[in-house]
C-alpha cells in the first residue's frame, strides 16, 4: 500500500508550485516526517480554546 | 585549572592576539599603542590563519587601515570604550560595499549593501573597527558551522573538528585569536553551540533587545544577535555598545539602554541559582554533566529545578523555524532550488509543507510554555543548563548517540538551546576549558536581566573556573591548504 505522506507530498508540490526532483523526495519525506511528528506532538498538548498565539499584533 | 590568558597590556612589539577588547582599548587610549597597529596585526592575523581555520569570508583592510587612521588622530580616544578594537561579522549583517550572503550563493548576486547596519554603526561610533565578514551555515538554517558553498569553519582547538554553527566564523575567529570580539546570530542556538565548541563567551540578550534591522533574517519569531568574546568584560563593553531602539525595526523594543558593564563586579552574593535537571540532563554525554557540576560546585548550587514540557518547546521551536523559514525563502525555492544547500533546501521544501493550523497551535503553546517558565523565576534568578550535549564533533560526522539513540548530530547540537531562545530568554554561554577539549554551560536569566547571567559568568571568570583557553598548534603554524 502507498505511503500516504507521499501522496501527500506529491500533491503539496503541486498545489504550491514547488520544484521536487525525484531524488529529493527521501529527504524531503524524511524531514517532514520528523516535522509533523514534532508537529503532532505539540498539538496534542491540550489548552483553552482562548489561549492566545505568541506574537500578538498592536496597532 | 584553565589556561588564563596573559595579563600584559597590548603595544606594538607585543603580541596582541589574545588581548581583550578592553586591554586593546585601554592601551589605546593611554597611547602605549595605536589603533593602526592593532588593526595591522589582526589583518596579519587573518592573513596566516583565514587558510586554516576559514572563518572569514571577506576582509576589508582598506576600511579599517582608514578607520584606524581616524582613531589615532581623535583627539577624545578615552572616551571611546572600545578604541581600536578590531572585530568581525557573522556574513548576514549588511555592512557597506559588500554583499549580504548569509552562508549563500543565491545572495552573492545581491548588490552590495548601501550601509552598515545598526549594530555595526553604534560599535563603531564606540571606537570599534571592522575587518571583516565571517563564515555561517546557509541562511543560518544550521548547527555545524559547514557550509557547501565556503567550506566549512574549522574549530581553533582541533582543525578536524566543527566549530559548531550558524555562527561558526565568528566562533573560530574569536576562538583562535583573530579578533577579540565578534557579532552572531542566534534563532535556536546559533551563538551559544559555537561558543561551546570554540571554548568561548557568548551572549545571546533577551529577544528584541539588540535591534535586527539591515541584517538578513531566518525566522522572525526566533532571531536574536549578540557577541562573541573571551572575557564576560567583552560581552558587557560590545552588548552596552549595541543596545537601544532602533527606527524600522518590528521586533526591537522600545526600552531605554540598561548599561550591564558596571553590575559585573557585583558578584553572586543575593541571587538564587539553580540547575536544570530532566530534560537537560538527558542525553548530556559525560564531559557536559562535568562541565555543568563544576560550575554548580563552585557557585554552591544545590537546587535543581524543571523546566516543565522543555521537550515540547523544543519540538514547537523546530516547527516554528522550518515553517517560517519556508516562508521566507518560499520564492527562492521555486526559481532556484539547485542553488541551495540541498540539507537546506529540502528541510525548507520540507517545511513550506506543513498545514498552517499546526504552526498556530505551536505559537499558543509558546505563549503558555513562557507563563510557566516565567514562574519558575519568581524562586530563582539564573538557571545553569549544558550549551551542548558534547564538545565538538568531527567536520563531516552526520550522527552520533544521544540516549541510547543513534540520531543526526546537525539538529541534534541545539538540543540544550532552543527550549530557551523559544520564549527569549537572556542566556551568557560559558567556556569550562575541559582537556582535550573545551565545552560551555548556559547561564539563564529572566527576560531583560542580561545582567545577572553576566555577573555570575564574571564571578565564574574570577574564581578560574571558566575561561576562553588559547588553542595550541595555531601559532608558527605553517600555512597548509584543508580539503572540505
Amino acid at each position: 500500500m502507498a505511503d500516504p505522506l507521499d501522496d501527500f507530498i506529491d500533491a503539496a508540490a503541486r498545489a504550491l508550485s514547488l520544484p521536487l526532483k525525484e531524488d529529493w523526495k527521501p529527504a524531503v519525506k524524511a524531514n517532514l516526517d520528523v516535522t509533523l511528528k514534532y508537529a503532532a506532538f505539540v498539538a496534542e498538548f491540550e489548552l483553552p480554546d482562548d489561549a492566545e498565539p505568541a506574537p500578538v499584533f498592536k496597532s | 585549572m584553565p589556561n588564563l590568558r596573559p595579563s600584559s597590556s597590548p603595544d606594538s612589539a607585543t603580541d596582541m592576539a589574545w588581548s581583550t577588547a578592553a586591554e586593546i582599548a585601554a592601551a589605546v587610549a593611554a597611547g602605549t599603542t595605536t589603533a593602526t597597529a592593532v588593526v595591522d596585526q589582526a589583518l596579519a592575523r587573518v592573513a596566516k590563519l583565514n587558510p586554516i581555520l576559514n572563518a572569514f569570508t571577506a576582509v576589508t583592510a582598506a576600511r579599517a587601515q582608514s578607520r584606524a587612521s581616524a582613531i589615532d588622530s581623535a583627539r577624545d580616544k578615552s572616551k571611546l570604550p572600545l578604541a581600536g578594537v578590531p572585530f568581525a561579522v557573522k556574513n548576514l549583517f549588511d555592512v557597506a560595499g559588500i554583499v549580504t550572503t548569509a552562508g549563500s550563493k543565491i545572495n552573492r548576486g545581491n548588490a552590495s549593501a548601501d550601509r552598515d547596519c545598526p549594530l555595526i554603526e553604534r560599535l563603531e561610533a564606540a571606537g570599534a573597527i571592522l575587518v571583516g565578514a565571517l563564515n555561517m551555515g546557509e541562511y543560518a538554517y544550521d548547527f555545524t558551522g559547514e557550509n557547501v558553498h565556503d567550506g566549512p569553519s574549522r574549530n581553533p582547538h582541533d582543525r578536524s573538528r566543527m566549530t559548531g554553527g550558524s555562527s561558526g566564523g565568528s566562533g573560530g575567529a574569536v576562538a583562535g585569536g583573530m579578533v577579540p570580539f565578534a557579532l552572531g546570530s542566534d534563532t535556536n542556538g546559533s551563538i551559544r553551540v559555537p561558543s561551546s565548541l570554540c571554548g568561548i563567551f557568548g551572549l545571546k540578550p533577551t529577544y528584541g533587545r539588540l535591534t535586527r534591522a539591515r541584517t538578513f533574517p531566518f525566522v522572525f519569531s526566533l532571531d536574536h544577535l549578540g557577541p562573541f568574546a573571551r572575557s564576560v568584560r567583552d560581552l558587557a563593553l560590545t552588548y552596552d555598545a549595541m543596545q537601544g531602539p532602533a527606527e524600522g525595526d518590528a521586533a526591537c523594543a522600545e526600552r531605554p539602554v540598561e548599561p550591564v558593564t558596571q553590575e559585573l563586579d557585583r558578584g553572586t552574593s543575593g541571587l538564587r541559582i539553580a540547575t536544570a535537571a530532566g530534560y537537560f540532563r538527558k542525553g548530556a554525554f559525560p564531559e557536559a554533566i562535568e562541565a555543568l557540576e563544576g560550575i554548580a560546585k563552585a557557585l554552591n548550587v544545590k537546587e535543581k529545578v524543571e523546566f516543565p514540557e522543555a521537550a515540547r518547546a523544543r519540538a514547537a521551536a523546530y516547527l516554528i523555524t522550518a515553517t517560517e523559514g519556508a516562508a521566507l525563502h518560499l520564492d527562492r525555492l521555486r526559481a532556484r532550488p539547485a542553488d541551495f544547500d540541498p540539507a537546506v533546501r529540502d528541510r525548507l521544501l520540507a517545511g513550506a509543507m506543513v498545514p498552517s493550523a499546526l504552526v498556530v497551535k505551536a505559537q499558543v503553546f509558546r505563549r503558555w510554555y513562557r507563563e510557566r517558565i516565567l514562574e519558575l523565576f519568581e524562586h530563582v534568578d539564573a538557571i545553569l543548563a549544558p550549551a551542548t550535549p558534547c564538545t565538538a564533533p568531527k567536520i563531516g560526522q552526520t550522527a552520533f548517540v544521544l540516549d541510547g539513540q543513534e540520531v543526526p548530530v546537525r539538529p541534534n547540537l541545539g538540543i540544550y538551546t532552543q527550549p530557551i531562545s523559544f520564549i527569549g530568554l537572556p542566556v551568557v554561554a560559558v567556556p569550562v576549558p575541559l582537556k582535550p577539549l573545551p565545552i560551555g554551560v548556559q547561564i539563564i536569566a529572566p527576560p531583560w536581566r542580561e545582567d545577572i547571567a553576566l555577573r555570575v559568568a564574571h564571578a565564574l571568570e574570577q574564581m578560574g573556573i571558566v575561561a576562553a583557553s588559547r588553542p595550541t598548534g595555531l601559532e608558527g603554524e605553517k600555512l597548509r591548504e584543508h580539503t572540505s
